[in-house]
């Protein structure tokens, strides 16, 4: 009888085991979670030649069975566990053959769990390359006649073999153990010393299994020559940092180039959608919560997907093709003394883009502590939704002068905006480094993979997985804050609003212009009395000492879901069109602006400096806080972030304002 | 014999792991196959002299100094 249902694909980082795993499910994969921590759980389904199907949890990648990281927890706690409903009838072990030793530690770890298992040589065309030939008759004799069955994952090879042996596959009678220490014995997770005994064990008794096994020949293959030579350059003091700047140069030049394209494609489709709505349906409560709060939240969605795509495009391939390792390698120490580590370094670099890919990326950091404050400290990085904001600022406050000829002071502004962040998150990376707690030491004994071409199929996979999770998962939250704002923004008490609205002069004249200034009135007059205008009202004593007044306020809160709403609000409220590139009106409207008590102007240097700081440093992105609670599977980590960069720019403003005016 | 601290050893000279000083860090160490028997090679350190990159019997691993000063070798001829 055939009785498998479950199968759990275990093995080694870099053991081509999500290969194997793409080979076998193709996109019949889930992400899910497992209980409790942040770890995903990815999951497949396999269908089997005679039509059969089976379920696969590929399990995280480990070196040993005893977990030295929150992910490796999660295959000794499930195959320890019998009673664990995702507990495997059969586990895969997939081996890189290139380096069988190493490899079979894990293996025969599982082996005297006495769970039934199937071992996949991976990469065989490799370990042919480097003159080394298995004999998997022997291999499998081994252990007790443990199917052995190699493969090249990469290229699919061997697969359709495996699918084969999976449904021929019975389950064998009990085995002896492979060394004497009986599996009841087996060492807790706790001892130490004896994992370190039990595992030397292991390797002894390998050791001597593997000569009868491996017939090597003296050959280095072509990829390990290419490898050696490019390391030379890749770790050389100059060229290796050239190197790296030149490809973050490539990747940063690509995303803003080609991502803004699709953004204003998407940003265009969705006012027509909201227009279209507002035309087709009848008017009324509903088709405004559809076209103003539910259309233009699905917009803020879909906008940021062309960003995420294109920056994890670049993070996998960097992966993929072993370049990461080599990045992690050469950044480690000068990262250190912050409190992270060479593997935060992609990730927070990838912050000046955009925060919500970023934090994602921060995925392959393995020291929970070290990946928390770089999830903490990314966001304070200056991000491409900032730009719009320091650009219309600097327009409006910053004197168009050259420094010694050459230097523009508007330029100058900028380029300190972006160092103020790089700082700011390296300062908050110390501060967190004392503050969160952590059971475990960080180390890198990291792996450096020999260098490979991407495996297309892994790419395409994994930037469909980021994509969904980001627009399901981080898109739920959103969604649910921009109906929130919408109708605090388009609400207020009693009949204020209407009244409001009302009072606008209706034009006598009903030509395009004038009709459009009246349309701009009435959303001016909309937002000044709505829940958010007597909000923004509200907080003016708090925000004054920034410089602010009640309408900066309102943009403010209205901008508390994304930054770069931040221009359009200031428009709404001026009633001005928003393109402050091609029209001067908005820059005009706020340059006259004028404190009614005071008569002194509103943007001032000392105010507008203070404006963009408070921006350089606050949250103000409902979408990164989603992806935090997402990543962190807890409120508690986005919520402190928030407070903490809220208070962070408050104080700068403040300190900001005061020092200038 | 004369054993060195892995930390200090001389680039691209075979060595043989002597022993691996015992504390928390130890059982990962043995995970990645360095105990004492294997024969390793420092390949490469990075630019600011921490890592470096170490052959582990075909295998390349990185560790942080202060990783690698655990482990005590000897010279191979």
């Amino acid at each position: 009888m055939n009785k498998i249902e479950k199968i759990a694909l275990v093995g080694n980082p870099n053991s081509g085991k999500s290969s194997v795993f793409n080979q076998l499910t193709g996109l019949n994969q889930q992400v899910g979670n497992y209980p409790g921590i942040t770890v995903d759980k990815k999951s497949g389904t396999l269908k089997l030649p005679d039509g059969k199907k089976i379920s696969v949890l590929d399990l995280p990648g480990t070196y040993s069975l005893y977990p030295r990281s929150e992910d490796e927890r999660v295959v000794f706690d499930l195959l320890t566990d019998p009673s664990n409903p995702d507990f495997p009838d059969l586990v895969i072990v997939v081996v890189d053959s290139t380096n069988l030793e190493r490899n079979l530690l894990l293996f025969t770890q599982i082996y005297d769990l006495h769970i039934p298992c199937v071992l996949v040589l991976n990469m065989i065309d490799m370990a042919a390359k480097n003159g080394i030939a298995i004999d998997n008759a022997i291999l499998s004799d081994a252990f007790s006649g443990t199917p052995v069955i190699s493969v090249n994952a990469r290229k699919g090879e061997g697969i359709s073999e495996l699918k084969q042996l999976l449904s021929a596959y019975q389950i064998p009678a009990s085995h002896p153990a492979f060394i004497a220490t009986p599996v009841a014995q087996m060492a807790s997770p706790a001892d130490d010393a004896a994992q370190v005994a039990e595992t030397k064990e292991r390797y002894l008794k390998i050791r001597t299994l593997l000569p009868l096994v491996v017939k090597t020949k003296p050959q280095v293959s072509l990829n390990r020559k290419i490898t050696s030579r490019l390391d030379q350059l890749v770790v050389h003091p100059i060229a290796g940092y050239a190197i790296f700047l030149a490809i973050l140069f490539l990747i940063f030049q690509a995303i803003y180039s080609l991502a803004e394209i699709p953004m204003n494609l998407i940003d265009e489709v969705f006012l027509v959608l909201s227009q279209w709505c507002k035309d087709v349906l009848p008017a009324g409560v509903l088709t405004d919560l559809l076209a103003e709060g539910i259309v233009p939240g699905l917009g803020g969605v879909v906008i940021f997907v062309p960003q995420i795509t294109l920056l994890f495009l670049f993070i996998v391939l960097l992966e993929e093709t072993g370049y990461m390792a080599r990045v992690v390698f050469i950044m480690d120490k000068i990262m250190r003394p912050f409190g992270l580590n060479g593997k935060s370094v992609v990730p927070l670099i990838s912050g000046v883009a955009c925060a919500i890919p970023a934090i994602m990326a921060t995925r392959n950091i393995d020291h929970w502590k070290d990946r928390l404050i770089t999830i903490m400290v990314t966001p304070l990085m200056s991000c491409s939704a900032r730009l719009p904001v320091y650009t219309l600022l600097i327009a409006l406050v910053v004197p168009d002068q050259r420094i010694g000829g050459i230097m523009n002071v508007k330029g100058l502004v900028l380029l300190g905006l972006y160092l103020v962040g790089v700082l700011a998150a390296l300062t908050a990376a110390v501060v967190f480094r004392y503050i969160v707690k952590s059971e475990r030491k960080s180390f890198l004994v990291l792996e450096l993979p020999h260098y490979k071409m991407p495996r297309w199929k892994n790419v395409w996979i994994t930037l469909w997985e980021k994509i969904r999770l980001f627009v399901w998962e981080a898109g739920k939250v959103i969604m649910a804050i921009s109906i929130i704002l919408w109708v605090l923004a388009s609400y207020g008490p009693g009949y204020r609003v209407r009244k409001a609205v009302e009072a606008v002069p209706v034009p006598v004249e009903t030509d395009a212009v004038a009709m459009e200034t009246y349309e701009r009135q009435v959303n001016t007059a909309r937002l000044e009395n709505s829940w958010i205008g007597l909000l923004g009202k509200g907080i003016e004593p708090v925000i004054a000492p920034l410089g602010y007044d009640w309408k900066i306020g309102i943009a403010l809160i209205t901008s508390f879901a994304a930054r770069e709403v931040f221009v359009g609000s200031m428009a709404t409220i001026y009633s001005v069109g928003e393109d402050f590139e091609e029209d001067a009106s908005l820059i005009d409207r706020m340059r006259s602006e004028q404190n009614p008590r005071t008569g002194k102007a509103v943007y001032t240097l000392a105010s507008g400096i203070s404006l963009m700081l408070f921006y350089a440093f606050a949250m103000q992105c409902m979408s990164t806080m989603a992806i935090v609670y997402r990543e962190t599977k807890s409120w508690k980590w986005p919520l402190i972030q928030m407070a903490f960069m809220t208070i962070l720019a408050y104080i700068a403003a403040f300190i900001a304002y005061q020092l200038l005016s | 014999m004369i054993t060195q601290r892995l930390d200090k050893y001389r680039i691209n000279q075979m060595a043989e792991i002597s022993t691996v000083v015992q504390n928390s860090l130890t059982a990962k160490l043995t995970d990645m196959g360095l105990f004492s028997g294997k024969k390793i090679r420092v390949l490469f350190r990075a630019p600011l002299g921490d890592p470096i990159a170490v052959d582990v019997e075909g295998y390349i691993l990185s560790l942080r100094l202060d990783e690698a000063a655990m482990i005590q070798v000897t010279p191979v001829e």
